[in-house]
């Protein structure tokens, strides 16, 4: 049973076709990716994968089960994680929070425990408390805990949102353009990182990304989509000889 | 024991104030003073989990204020005295004490309930049009009960000084000063413990970016509801004292007139911040009484010195016009308030040995 399966997903706003008959279906342990010019409908994809749209069309099932219906906040606590084309931290509250805060999945206790402080609030914020260190270590984050990360370099704030994704301890990681605005050491960085989460927390991740480097040194397979519509389906070195790729990114001579 | 020096002292002072007032060290008016002062600490730090907190914009808190007065007035009355239109009390007056808190809490529970009306809109609004919706909850209330002829509509509603007199014969102590005290440290308590915990943090998240709230699985209408509803009972609770201590409630003494102190307040104290918010509640408190004494000084020196025509009078009205001054200077050259969103040990880090409560 494929992780992620969607089927025949289209998305329409108003007259406009940002998706249109989308399929594809994501074995567990593989990392991929996603590609096409701009504007493609990329991230519109990834809107719909974490249930931040609903679609026009079609289904999507994770883990066997359909997320129609289902909040974002449902979604990501079905095992779904994401990061952002344009960074969305928490600004304004320490590194440690922004970690500790995304563990609302399992919140095991209510307002009212909240307020009195019961054994189940103590023991569940000591949990929280645990997981968010041990990322926090993980991702050798640890020095910076009580730092606000507006005040990080960007490097440093990618680093924080694909762990505070990670903290949701998900079973796809869905990375929007992880490599967008880094420069060229903390690609390298980004690429080793991608990598040995990938391995060493054994999960699937999916990827949007524009920086070939990253697409071709990382992923087994890629899809490209323009226009909505996908235009190829392979591996890294097909798709760079594809010519409905080429002409997609390049465009056409004949004038 | 260092620990527990800031829990001991603020024990030991509000001790302290109950004893000044039963052996009559304290001016009556002192006295009122002070009861203000913590319904002013109620209101404030209440508004700030929306305002500051989770970031939205709510101008109708007196509204929730309302709910509460009238609610904990009407079952007070109906209760524990003989009124026209309840009749015969039916609890014996005697009791009146032991039934206030649970009085108060009932007012403050259906405030909450109130709440629902900007809480359940606030799912798809935000910002200004949230803070629209506020001001028409506002009205809707004092509208609302303007047209219930049975609790007196715009006349008002009175009769809270019997019950209160009921207590007094139980056993002679400050009752009013005593509920105040209780109601002041038990919403902050609540409050405290709600924004320090992760679950409550939730809302700081949304007011930084709702939709990473979101998707990092923050159930955010959930946690939308939980605040307002919060805020809402709060200033419910507040109302409820108010009412008690007045002995009188009128719809427009709810009007948006006092939404606006209260977010006067907040935003005096810094968004976010509860140390700010207490402290805001402080100086307004004093500084509204202060002008009461200071506006006739003032008019009496300018026309001492023949600045001012005699038929010319600086009346309390002009109290008005300094306030909302300090707003716009506030506003000028320090928008985040007095404490910004950091709390009084942030600022004064040697605070922290002093005190240990989460």
């Amino acid at each position: 049973m494929p992780l992620l399966e969607i089927k025949n997903m289209t998305q329409r706003f108003g007259g406009l076709q940002a998706v249109s008959d989308f399929n594809i279906s994501i074995e567990e342990g593989q990392l991929l990716a996603l590609i096409g010019p701009n504007g493609a409908g990329k991230t519109t994809v990834f809107n719909l994968t974490s249930g931040f749209y609903q679609p026009t069309e079609g289904t999507i099932f994770f883990d066997g089960k359909p997320t129609a219906g289902l909040k974002p906040h449902q979604v990501t606590a079905m095992g779904i994680a994401r990061t952002f084309q344009n960074i969305r931290l928490w600004h304004d509250m320490t590194v440690l929070d922004n970690i500790r805060i995304s563990q609302h999945y399992r919140m095991g206790y209510n307002i009212f425990d909240a307020f009195l402080r019961t054994k189940r609030y103590r023991e569940q914020e000591r949990s929280i408390d645990n997981t968010a260190w041990e990322m926090l270590e993980a991702m050798s984050l640890k020095e910076y805990a009580y730092e606000r990360p507006k005040n990080l370099p960007y490097g440093l704030q990618r680093r924080v949102e694909i762990a505070r994704a990670m903290s949701i301890r998900p079973k796809l990681l869905l990375l929007d353009e992880p490599a967008a605005g880094l420069n060229s050491a903390d690609v390298e960085g980004l690429i080793k990182l991608i990598r040995w989460i990938h391995t060493e927390f054994d999960i699937t991740i999916w990827m949007i990304e524009h920086q070939m480097k990253v697409v071709m040194s990382l992923c087994e397979h890629i899809k490209v989509i323009d226009f909505g519509s996908t235009i190829a389906d392979g591996t890294p070195e097909e798709i760079q000889a594809n010519p409905v790729v080429i002409k997609a990114y390049l465009g056409d001579d004949t004038i | 024991m260092q620990k527990h020096t800031f829990t001991i002292a603020l024990f030991l002072s509000c001790l302290g104030l109950v004893g000044l007032a039963q052996y009559n060290w304290l001016d009556q008016y002192i006295l009122t003073v002070i009861m203000f002062m913590g319904i002013n600490i109620i209101l404030s730090s209440s508004l700030n989990i929306i305002n500051g907190y989770m970031g939205e914009f709510a101008c109708g808190h007196a509204g929730f204020m309302c709910v509460g007065a009238y609610v904990s007035s009407v079952l007070s009355v109906a209760i524990f005295a003989k009124d026209k239109v309840f009749g015969a009390p039916m609890l014996p007056p005697d009791l009146a004490w032991i039934g206030f808190p649970a009085i108060i809490l009932a007012g403050a529970l259906v405030a909450a309930l109130t709440g629902l009306i900007v809480a359940l809109p606030s799912f798809k609004t935000r910002g200004d049009y949230l803070a629209i919706i506020t001001i028409a909850a506002n009205y809707m209330v004092i509208s609302a009960i303007e047209n219930m002829d049975i609790i007196g509509g715009p006349r008002g509603f009175q009769g809270m000084k019997r019950v209160i007199n009921s207590m007094y014969d139980v056993a002679d102590i400050p009752w009013m000063l005593i509920w105040i005290i209780i109601g002041t440290l038990f919403s902050i308590f609540l409050i405290r413990r709600f924004v320090t915990s992760t679950y409550g943090k939730g809302i700081i998240a949304i007011s930084q970016d709702e939709v990473a709230a979101e998707i990092m699985s923050i159930n955010t209408n959930k946690m939308k509801i939980s605040a307002f509803m919060l805020s809402a009972g709060l200033a419910g609770l507040a109302g409820g004292l108010f009412a008690h201590v007045y002995g009188y409630v009128n719809p427009q003494s709810f009007s948006i007139m006092k939404s606006t102190e209260c977010m006067v307040m907040v935003y005096l104290g810094g968004m976010g911040s509860l140390s700010g918010s207490v402290l805001s509640a402080i100086i307004f408190t004093v500084l509204i009484e202060a002008l009461r004494f200071i506006i006739p000084e003032v008019d009496s020196l300018m026309h001492s010195i023949g600045i001012l025509p005699d038929s010319y009078e600086i009346s309390q009205v002009w109290k008005w016009v300094i306030i909302p001054m300090i707003l716009f200077f506030l506003m000028q050259f320090r928008p985040e308030g007095i404490f910004g969103n950091r709390e009084l040990p942030d600022s004064f880090p040697k605070l922290r040995k002093f005190y240990s409560f989460k």
